[in-house]
């Protein structure tokens, strides 16, 4: 079979690694690839014995709730979900994220959808990965414009949860709370530090266990490519034909 | 059969004025497109959408066609389609007033007038800018001794009552009881608004309450004022559980409604 990795299954495979201690890991609105990622992870989990929880939010099949839209966040409140993603137009060091738009609020000059659960759900979920495609100094800033949601909470705020990584299509770094900075970790392989760089708006340090981004093995991209692309053209059409050509 | 008088979906759309807060329900809990595009025939004006917690095409087209004055929602969007045009061309261009607001807060304002209290607490959010843009909102702290902990910054979300709502379901029963599944936001949205009609795809000759199963996935007739008859009344949105979304019509839509004058057409063509 062709091996040719795709960029978006290199990201699938790289947010699978990090959900392997999961119980529960809940996936919201227009998020094809950590859908994909969740999914991935639990026929994964199979082959250990383990079970791995999964909540797809735009999924008639894949969704665990019966309480109507709500459920999500109190779900969520209720310490019951272990990991959730978010995005951004902007993402900024101190992993502050803006879905809202660009330029001086309200007077905006580039208007995206909105802020969905984000300002709930990065405070409760205890492992929110940042997912953002586009890697370039537009996308990580050194100051969103707007703060749908803030990475770090002043003492006394109810705060159990918060940004643990960022994947990007070059990078993946982990964020420290207490130093509010972000540490690049593992790079793909047609990158280097220095361009990350360059093409990264905010500061950001390098961990000193730095590696590359791994390629999905035969095993898993099979897996992909039999078992979890069919199920992904349930609730993202475009995103399954796009990719897989189903 | 039935116990109730079928409105004409003119009826329906006679009974929304101009300045209305009108209950808005996302995509995945049965939009009524069909409705929608009668409203904007009438050529209503100034509505308030309360989006639960966002729309896609029927809030853009709303918005596009001049109806609305001032929209509440957490996300306006087209989905995998990208971004709402007319929308954020609105927001952009200063034409409409938008409320940012998140997911959990929308819910919990109509949660506080399904309970008729004044306000709902809700953790979170504190620290956003959503939160500095919201003068409605206050930041109180926590004043319990038994429960959550002292001296807690705790959000008020103020309670919010819808003037009227319209949704689109698969069907009623004789009695006008609604199936609306597990889409239970939107007893939600029809427990806290004034009132409340539904078009549905047909009516069933049966009562949903002699059923453990079918009585509990249903809106009871208590909360509706009026049911039409609408065949493929969410198209090309999806009704779950009975068909999924026309993908190419959106897509179309998407294209179109990138342009002020592609977006015009493209209503003169739907309309």
């Amino acid at each position: 079979m062709n091996l040719d990795i795709q960029r978006e299954e290199l990201l699938i495979s790289q947010l699978a690694d990090l959900l392997k201690n999961d119980k529960h890991v809940a996936v919201g609105a227009a998020s094809p690839i950590p859908g994909a990622a969740a999914l991935l992870a639990k026929e994964e989990a199979k082959f250990l014995n383990k079970r791995l929880r999964v909540t797809i939010l735009h999924s008639n099949k894949y969704n665990n709730f019966t309480d109507g839209a709500r459920e999500l966040f109190d779900c969520a409140a209720q310490g019951r979900i272990d990991t959730f993603f978010l995005g951004g137009v902007q993402i900024d060091g101190q992993a502050n994220i803006n879905l809202v738009g660009t330029g001086e609020y309200p007077k905006i000059k580039k208007r995206f959808p909105g802020s969905f659960g984000s300002a709930l759900m990065y405070f409760v979920v205890p492992k929110i990965i940042l997912f953002r495609e586009e890697h370039s100094p537009r996308t990580l800033v050194k100051k969103v414009d707007f703060i749908s949601a803030p990475g770090v909470s002043e003492r006394g705020v109810y705060r159990p949860g918060g940004p643990k990584y960022l994947l990007t299509n070059r990078a993946l770094f982990k964020f420290n709370k207490n130093l509010k900075k972000f540490f690049l970790c593992k790079i793909n392989e047609k990158e280097t530090v220095k361009n990350l760089i360059k093409v990264t708006g905010f500061d950001f340090d390098v961990d000193n266990k730095i590696s590359q981004m791994p390629n999905p093995d035969t095993n898993r991209i099979n897996i992909l490519r039999d078992k979890i692309a069919p199920m992904i053209s349930e609730f993202y059409p475009e995103f399954a034909n796009r990719i897989w050509g189903i | 059969m039935k116990s109730f008088d079928e409105l004409s979906l003119k009826e329906i759309v006679d009974e929304v004025q101009d300045g209305f807060i009108l209950g808005i329900p996302a995509d995945y809990s049965g939009v009524p497109m069909k409705f929608t595009k009668e409203l904007i025939k009438k050529g209503v004006k100034n509505l308030k959408l309360y989006c639960l917690p966002l729309t896609t095409i029927q809030g853009d087209m709303l918005i596009g066609s001049g109806c609305v004055s001032e929209i509440e929602a957490a996300a306006v969007t087209l989905g995998e389609f990208g971004m709402a045009p007319r929308f954020s061309e609105a927001v952009e261009n200063g034409k409409i007033l938008i409320k940012d607001s998140t997911c959990p807060a929308l819910h919990a304002q109509l949660q506080a007038t399904e309970k008729s209290v004044p306000f709902m607490p809700l953790r979170g959010v504190i620290g956003s800018d959503i939160q500095k843009h919201r003068k409605d909102w206050h930041v109180i702290e926590n004043p319990m001794r038994s429960s959550g902990v002292r001296e807690e910054p705790v959000l008020l979300l103020p309670a919010v009552q819808l003037d009227i709502l319209v949704f689109h379901a698969p069907c009623s029963d004789r009695n006008g009881n609604i199936q609306i599944g597990r889409r239970r936001e939107l007893a939600t949205l029809a427990h806290a608004s004034k009132k409340v009609f539904v078009t549905v795809e047909k009516v069933l000759d049966i009562d949903f309450f002699e059923d453990e199963l079918s009585a509990a996935t249903c809106l009871p007739a208590l909360y509706v004022n009026g049911i039409s008859i609408v065949k493929n009344g969410a198209w090309p949105c999806a009704l779950p559980g009975v068909y999924s979304s026309d993908n190419e019509e959106i897509k179309k839509y998407s294209l179109a409604a990138k342009t002020k004058e592609g977006f015009g057409e493209y209503m003169r063509y739907c309309l």
